[in-house]
């Protein structure tokens, strides 16, 4: 009975379920965006995968958690 | 650190092995290792080298390190002989080009704003390189060096550097750190402030280093461990399932290597922008 790999597994669901809430309303407010200015979907879209790639960033910090976890 | 407990799993992990569930083969094509393993043809043991007790051999990471390296200086170098003859690029030239001019009207000018010059070398070089070796991962046989720490780590120094010598160069040395804190906060904030500013420049870096090199070992990891389970469940039935899934993973790890290059290079130029014109 190893905790650690309990932990390992349940902190990277949740790190899973804050990461694609996050980029889920960045991609929702970006579509909503462009369908507003069509001229402006090219700055919208960098601008998205910025943000996405910040939100990646975090969750990808949990995953590293993770796995310093499940391999003790 | 990192690299270490990855070393103590894989031993734990060989303890236990002989049953079907053994995973160590997929820390095995993770992890730097001192032999280039191109098995079932051979192998070929890299040389070890032992400077004053520091352990400098050569490994799997550096091997392809090297590769990225002789790829770019080839590649770039036969774009910009190709300038003498003509100002219209062609084939190789015209590639670069557009990545290069990428990088200089959507990274670089907007980011940095006048100046802008003086950083152009270094944020090419950052993302020429790391989008070599990303790419370089996924051939077969190939191995990431991106996805070992210590090649992110020394990324992100080397951009925490080009950081504060810009700043100190345009603002002066005590100018720079006065310029952190922003203007107009209550005097009461204004510790708490120094101290996130300061902490501030060491974590940017970090967070640097720590998304490139887990976005790509993840995708190495979750391409294994797809393919693995062919061999963990022993069925037939897995194999179009497990290799279609397998399949849109590696398109999206192409996806990502783009990606995670233009980030680096793109947040590296936005803090150089932050430290030069601390103004806004």
């Amino acid at each position: 009975m190893d905790i650690a790999y309990l932990a390992a597994g349940f902190s990277a669901a949740l790190t899973v379920i804050g990461g694609a809430f996050g980029i889920g309303k960045i991609a929702s407010a970006a579509m909503e965006a462009s369908g507003r200015q069509p001229e402006a979907a090219g700055d919208i879209r960098t601008s998205m995968i910025i943000a996405a790639a910040l939100i990646e960033g975090i969750s990808l910090f949990s995953l590293v958690i993770c796995i310093l976890l499940a391999l003790k | 650190m990192i690299t270490d407990s990855l070393h103590v799993a894989n031993d734990s992990l060989q303890v236990t092995a002989g049953k079907s569930t053994d995973t160590s083969w997929i820390m095995h094509h993770i992890l730097d290792a001192k032999e280039l393993d191109f098995s079932p043809f051979g192998v070929i043991h890299l040389p070890e080298i032992n400077l004053f007790g520091i352990d400098i051999s050569i490994t799997k990471h550096v091997v392809f390190m090297w590769v990225a390296l002789i790829i770019l200086v080839v590649a770039l170098r036969i774009a910009a002989k190709s300038y003498k003859n003509s100002r219209v690029p062609k084939g190789v030239a015209n590639f670069m080009e557009v990545l290069i001019l990428y990088v200089r009207d959507e990274i670089a000018r907007p980011t940095i704003g006048k100046g802008y010059e003086r950083f152009m070398p270094y944020l090419l070089t950052v993302f020429f390189f790391i989008l070599a070796c990303n790419f370089l991962g996924l051939v077969p046989y190939g191995s990431t060096a991106t996805s070992n720490i210590s090649v992110t780590a020394t990324l992100a120094i080397l951009s925490f550097f080009a950081i504060q010598i810009g700043g100190v160069m345009k603002n002066g040395f005590f100018g720079y750190f006065k310029g952190l804190i922003p203007h107009g906060i209550p005097v009461w904030l204004l510790p708490i402030m120094a101290v996130v500013e300061f902490l501030g420049l060491f974590t940017k870096p970090f967070a640097l280093a720590i998304r490139l090199f887990a976005n790509m070992t993840a995708g190495h990891i979750v391409i294994l461990a797809l393919l693995g389970l062919i061999f963990i469940l022993n069925t037939y039935v897995v194999v179009p399932v497990s290799i279609a899934f397998a399949l849109f993973i590696y398109l999206l790890e192409i996806l990502v290597a783009l990606i995670q290059a233009y980030i680096f290079t793109m947040l590296s130029s936005l803090f150089i922008g932050m430290a030069v014109h601390q103004e806004h």
